[in-house]
């Protein structure tokens, strides 16, 4: 075992692997695996081509149906039948349309800190804000993981992302992540872990957790990773998981590749322009930009505090004549507590369309693909060309306030001018 | 990688070339009929790319190519199309990983030094690429050894058939 301090990242993976440290190439048991329906099908077909006729661990293992939730058309519902039929016969989960993302159904229910989760799905690393080692890779490693039980990793180097101050009125934990990936560049954080730490933490909850780790991906991180502390413990105890909390923390004498101070109190409003989410600048600079949808909802920001701020917002208001408002609550708890607490009322009130609990509008599959030329804001993570199912679509991305706030005027607005 | 030289002719790409351009969302429908969805590799990107790819050629492209998604069907069907080896000055992890897992070797090197249409010469044991049109040779990075073993064997799935196990 090495003296020297330890990353979040390096102390995971050495619960799993004794004696590694960032360069290192590890084996690791994991914890859980699970694919969702667009990459299931392939999984479960390499999979069978293993040579593996069972799968090593099958409560540890899930199928997630929230990509085509419900499914659009006959060839995604004939994936689905292969996927439950795929499921019954290896004796695994599989998580129902209208669950809800398979990220937020692995926190609420599955991700436990210093757990490794491996996920056909590059936003496995959402579980991050949970102090897991959760981490997007394929088909073919996923049906590797399922078929061993294990994968192998490189252990990441880590970079330091140390937050101070508290956030200013109308600036959220998504435009924290935004501001932080037009810092350092989509590919940024290249196999990199990004570790969020400082004296702000104990101020950001863990939904907040959840939609800044979403978006480590984004400036191309392995994992985004947060300590496990009174927050989490609070939060695993409220989903009825107590028993699997355990405190992590670096050590302070870690190494980091690089340290970013980030201090919340100077950040403004942040959007990310078309087609690429570096591409940010402050929601003022892009305000008069007409938007023909807004989209609230992802594994990035469709948890019940974002409902919260965005009703909030729109309570007593009406949408734009010209602006479709589309609301996905990202599981079925977060709706069935969005409407006993009113929030799902008063969007509906405001004009907004309320979809199921699943992806939605967000990869362009289905429910809310743009037309030529249309531009929508959205929640989500992701604003490449083509994204919202339209290469000649338009898509920003922003807070739920600044969305819920744009939705009214038709226009991309700051949410300071509501709040 | 215990490979011999891999030679063609390349077809370049631009910076950011990511995963929603090379199999589009639009047609996860597609996903379980691969012929069907190779149809419509990189046609976000570039429209022409389908028509004018010829079995061998090098895909070339710039700075963080595959960004995105962990959609394995993105390296499927660039392999489908008849590309060989892509070459590119940086490559998004999961990307990367999926590439080597279907046999399709990813080499980082600096593509400002080749030309669409240039031939290429790439030695990975030795780490050297050689513009064989203008002359110019090019270091690139090693792949580590497991995903070198991995290429080796064709992709993950034969790798795993035979090893049965991770061998570090």
């Amino acid at each position: 075992m090495s003296n020297k301090g330890q990353t979040l990242a390096e102390k995971i993976l050495n619960f799993k692997s004794p004696g590694v440290s960032a360069g290192d190439s590890a084996i690791v048991d994991i914890d859980l695996a699970f694919v969702q329906d667009t990459t299931g099908p392939l999984t479960m077909r390499q999979f069978n081509s293993s040579g593996f006729q069972y799968v090593a661990n099958p409560e540890k293992t899930i199928i997630f149906l929230d990509h085509a939730a419900p499914s659009p058309n006959r060839q995604l519902s004939n994936d689905h039948l292969f996927l439950r039929q795929f499921a019954r016969e290896k004796g695994i989960a599989l998580s129902e349309v209208g669950n809800g993302v398979c990220h937020q159904l692995v926190a609420e229910n599955f991700a436990c800190p210093g757990d490794v989760i491996v996920g056909a799905d590059s936003h496995t690393v959402t579980a991050g804000a949970l102090g897991a080692f959760a981490t997007g890779m394929g088909s073919s490693d996923i049906a590797v993981a399922m078929a061993l039980g294990k994968t192998w990793l490189r252990v990441p180097e880590s970079f330091l992302i140390s937050l101070k101050g508290v956030f200013s009125r109308g600036v959220y934990a998504k435009d924290l992540i935004l501001h932080l990936i037009g810092l350092i560049g989509a590919d940024g954080a290249t196999y990199k872990a990004l570790e969020f730490d400082g004296e702000a933490l104990a101020d950001i909850t863990i939904s907040q957790r959840l939609t800044i780790a979403n978006m480590a991906v984004e400036a191309g991180a392995k994992v985004g990773l947060f300590p496990s502390d009174e927050l989490t413990r609070q939060f695993l105890a409220a989903q009825g998981r107590a028993d699997c909390f355990q405190p992590l923390a670096p050590d302070a004498d870690a190494t980091y590749e690089r340290t970013i101070v980030v201090d919340l109190s100077q950040l403004t409003p942040t959007v990310s322009l078309p087609h690429a989410v570096d591409n940010t600048c402050a929601v003022h600079e892009a305000k008069g930009t007409k938007v023909q949808q807004a989209f609230l909802g992802t594994c990035t920001n469709g948890r019940l505090d974002d409902l919260e701020i965005a009703a909030g917002i729109l309570e007593g208001k009406k949408t734009h004549p010209s602006t479709r408002l589309l609301v996905a609550p990202a599981s079925r708890r977060v709706l069935k507590e969005a409407i006993s607490k009113g929030y799902i009322p008063a969007l509906l009130e405001a004009g907004a369309t309320i979809l199921p609990p699943g992806c939605a509008a967000c990869l362009g599959l289905h429910q809310g693909i743009l037309g030529d030329g249309e531009a929508c804001i959205s929640t989500a993570n992701r604003n490449f060309r083509g994204r919202m199912g339209n290469p000649e679509g338009l898509v920003y991305l922003a807070s739920p306030a600044t969305v819920a706030t744009s939705a009214i005027y038709g226009e991309i607005t700051d949410p300071r001018e509501v709040l | 990688m215990a490979g011999k030289a891999i030679k063609g002719k390349t077809l370049k790409l631009g910076d950011n070339i990511s995963t929603d351009l090379i199999t589009p969302g639009r047609y996860a429908h597609l996903r379980s009929d691969l012929p069907e969805l190779a149809k419509h590799v990189l046609e976000d990107a570039d429209p022409e790319f389908a028509a004018r790819v010829q079995p061998g050629d090098i895909l070339v492209a710039g700075r963080n190519f595959g960004l995105g998604s962990s959609r394995e069907h993105a390296p499927v069907v660039i392999k489908m199309s008849g590309i060989r080896a892509i070459l590119v000055k940086s490559v998004a992890r999961i990307f990367f990983r999926n590439a080597i897992n279907q046999g399709m070797p990813v080499l980082i090197c600096d593509t400002d030094k080749i030309a669409a249409g240039d031939e290429v010469e790439i030695n990975p044991d030795e780490g050297i690429i050689i513009n064989t049109t203008t002359g110019v040779v090019l270091s690139c990075g090693k792949i580590p050894p497991l995903m070198s073993a991995i290429l080796d064997e064709g992709g993950l799935i034969p790798y795993i058939q035979k090893h049965r196990d991770f061998v570090l």
